[in-house]
């Protein structure tokens, strides 16, 4: 009852604020909105992959760059390398690429937070990435997992596509744009987590993977 | 909302601040540090003033159709599975989040840092049910355990050195003096240790937002840590509090203000975790989303024609740290939860408490703030407006005389500015009159009214030979030499 009264002298007051100022047909002025800034970038495919790299190094993400038919052996060298006994595996994931966990024990990316505690890694595919500002984004969709999945374990092993590396934000965000009308959750990850909080001294890793890997691959 | 909650006025608090040497030394190291990676961030973008035109029109574009794109908003949200409710001021939105919180039977909530719920202050609303509210921020974490305010948008804790931080840890995560070095990177470990337990076992969390689209109704938290991650994915229950200017109209909308926020506010080409969800989705992150939309005083703000571009505001704090005022006396002087120039600015406007009239006179007006805004807030010409206004106000209540000497010095000022002849002889005569008060090239001390001014401020003497002395000098010299 008083939630409705307070929706409607909300709404009535910014109604009254906007006198003057709004526009007939919101939808039709945003639509004619300018957007002067760069749509696509202007680097060719080799030096876009060139510059995500260099700004996932940057970050401080391992990432290697390899053929499809080598992902399975290198997922299972960097999971020995990290003593990963317990891997969470994604509904999706490419199969091609899962036998690289091998005899591992797997964990859906359904189980609960407790358990995905308890798990050492994630091995998962991503929806798209950013070179210029070297992100990795998650749409929820096959192979990629539950949110928890990708957030809980301590190292996060991520296959990335040649071709799914974009220039610029614009690009990237015009790919999800179908996820997220379809109600996908996105994340966007720009290296380990990170925080500057203590006398502006950077530690990397705080509460997401502490170890984030990133797998490129070239022709695919 | 109670005056008891308002601290000191800006003019008490700030010669407080300047006296603590230990906040300016870690302010400074701060603010310039920060300042120097955002130029460099922002230099390399060769479309950098496009998207800030893009930014600034955007959210105009938004405001001015306010109404249309909040009850689109509602809309989404609901169809998406959440819960909308609207919040006429902080009392209102509190009483929200309290039932909302009480009927899960809870009595520990994790949170992430939101700038609006330390606003209409939620935390202390929500202990009144014996429901505590934890910090997961690390930086919000450490003020909490220090049950202080924070005293930087962005950094809240850049008052607090690393040995004051490990003192605070082993008191309240209860360790062993032997356990916890005050290296950084062990009390971020255990922050993670500490906070771990508690996202695992959390039913509910608490966030607020950095954007909200509203044709898909999607929400938006920019965060470093994953904190934020892990609140709005592993409790059922998910509670956002929102400024109702954070809304934008489209999906698309968002590659412009996520280009502008990450290299604006911690110099970074992208902030490490960003989130962004719809509703609700079944078996993936929580299971019922309620969002709160707070008006107090933003709907107040929009129909103010000067105050209206506030409501601009990103919260980045790249103002903060240009800003020469807020470099010397901190976030704390500000005696509110948005410091810096944007604060002097928001705050009067948002909260209107009598004391923070004078809080856009905590400026130098040199314009950098305005340089920096992403959004392209003119927080000078704001700043003049408010001053100007705070004066007709406490004039027309006889608490400012209706002329004064401050407006016989500016009317004369006038005068002796209108022309080069007068401002010459003005100086001329001010050499002569100078004379009693110049100490070693100072003027110092000066009588009556101005001695306040003086007090406060270093203003070189009149020089022997003006400027304009010595030009004309030279050129008649270099004539003689021809």
């Amino acid at each position: 009852m008083s939630g409705k009264d307070a929706r409607r002298a909300m709404l009535d007051a910014i109604q009254a604020a906007t006198e003057g100022v709004r526009d007939d047909d919101p939808a039709a002025a945003h639509a004619a909105l300018t957007r002067p800034y760069r749509q696509v970038g202007e680097r060719d495919a080799a030096a876009r992959l060139d510059l995500f790299e260099e700004r996932l190094v940057d970050y401080g993400v391992d990432v290697s760059r390899l053929h499809a038919s080598d992902v399975a052996s290198a997922i299972d060298e960097e999971l020995a390398r990290r003593r990963a006994s317990k891997v969470v595996v994604p509904l999706g994931f490419p199969e091609a690429y899962g036998v690289g966990v091998g005899a591992r024990e797997r964990l859906a990316d359904d189980a609960s937070p407790r358990e995905l505690d308890a798990a050492d890694a994630t091995v998962s595919t991503c929806a798209v990435a950013i070179a210029e500002t070297g992100t990795i984004a998650l749409d929820a969709g096959a192979g990629q997992g539950r949110r928890a999945a990708s957030l809980v374990p301590d190292v996060h092993l991520c296959i990335v596509h040649a071709s799914q590396v974009v220039a610029v934000v614009p690009e990237a965000t015009a790919r999800l744009e179908p996820a997220v009308k379809a109600g996908a959750p996105i994340t966007w990850i720009s290296g380990p987590s990170a925080t500057s909080d203590i006398e502006l001294v950077r530690v990397a890793g705080v509460h997401g993977p502490r170890t984030l890997l990133v797998l490129l691959v070239t022709d695919a | 909302m109670s005056d008891a909650r308002i601290p000191l006025p800006f003019h008490e608090a700030a010669p407080r601040a300047l006296d603590d040497g230990q906040l300016r030394r870690n302010l400074a190291n701060v603010t310039s540090s920060i300042r120097e990676k955002r130029a460099a961030m922002t230099s390399e973008m060769p479309d950098w003033e496009a998207l800030r035109d893009a930014g600034k029109a955007i959210k105009e574009h938004t405001l001015a159709n306010l109404g249309h794109y909040l009850e689109q908003l509602e809309a989404s949200v609901t169809a998406a599975g959440g819960t909308v409710h609207w919040a006429r001021d902080a009392d209102e939105a509190n009483r929200i989040v309290r039932d909302l919180v009480r009927e899960t039977g809870t009595r520990d909530v994790v949170k992430v840092k939101s700038m609006t719920t330390d606003e209409i202050h939620l935390n202390e609303a929500l202990a009144e049910d014996g429901v505590t509210a934890i910090e997961t921020d690390l930086a919000e974490l450490i003020v909490q355990l220090a049950h202080e305010p924070s005293s930087h948008i962005l950094v809240p804790a850049i008052h607090k050195n690393r040995s004051e931080i490990r003192a605070l840890f082993l008191e309240a995560f209860d360790l062993d003096p032997s356990e916890l070095s005050d290296d950084p990177a062990a009390l971020a470990g255990a922050a993670r240790r500490f906070l771990r337990e508690r996202f695992l076992t959390a039913k509910v969390a608490v966030s607020g937002a950095n954007f909200a689209v509203a044709d898909t109704g999607t929400l938006c938290v920019v965060e470093s840590e994953g904190n934020g991650r892990m609140c709005t994915t592993l409790p059922d229950t998910l509670i956002t509090v929102m400024g109702i200017e954070k809304v934008v109209p489209t999906w698309r909308d968002l590659e412009v203000f996520l280009q502008l926020l990450p290299r604006s506010s911690t110099a970074e080409r992208m902030n490490p975790y960003t989130s962004f969800w719809t509703g609700v989705r079944e078996g993936d992150g929580p299971q019922t989303f309620h969002l709160v939309l707070l008006d107090a005083g933003r709907s107040a703000t929009l129909r103010d024609e000067a105050g209206r571009d506030t409501l601009r505001c990103i919260r980045c704090s790249a103002c903060l740290n240009v800003c020469p005022i807020y470099e010397r006396v901190g976030g704390h002087a500000y005696g509110s939860v948005y410091p810096g120039p944007i604060g002097a600015i928001l705050t009067p406007q948002l909260r209107g408490a009598k004391q923070d009239g004078e809080l856009p006179y905590a400026s130098t007006l040199c314009g950098a703030c305005y340089e920096v805004c992403p959004v392209k807030i003119d927080i000078p010409s704001i700043l003049v407006e408010m001053r100007r206004r705070t004066v007709h106000k406490e004039r027309a209540e006889s608490r400012l005389p209706a002329t004064s000497l401050i407006d016989a010095a500016l009317r004369g000022a006038a005068v002796a500015f209108a022309t080069p002849r007068r401002y010459e002889a003005a100086q001329r005569l001010a050499r002569i009159g100078q004379a009693p008060w110049v100490r070693k090239g100072v003027l110092k001390n000066l009588p009556g009214p101005l001695a306040g001014w003086s007090d406060a401020r270093d203003l070189r003497a009149i020089p022997k030979q003006a400027f304009r002395d010595w030009w004309r000098e030279r050129d008649e010299k270099q004539e003689m030499d021809a």
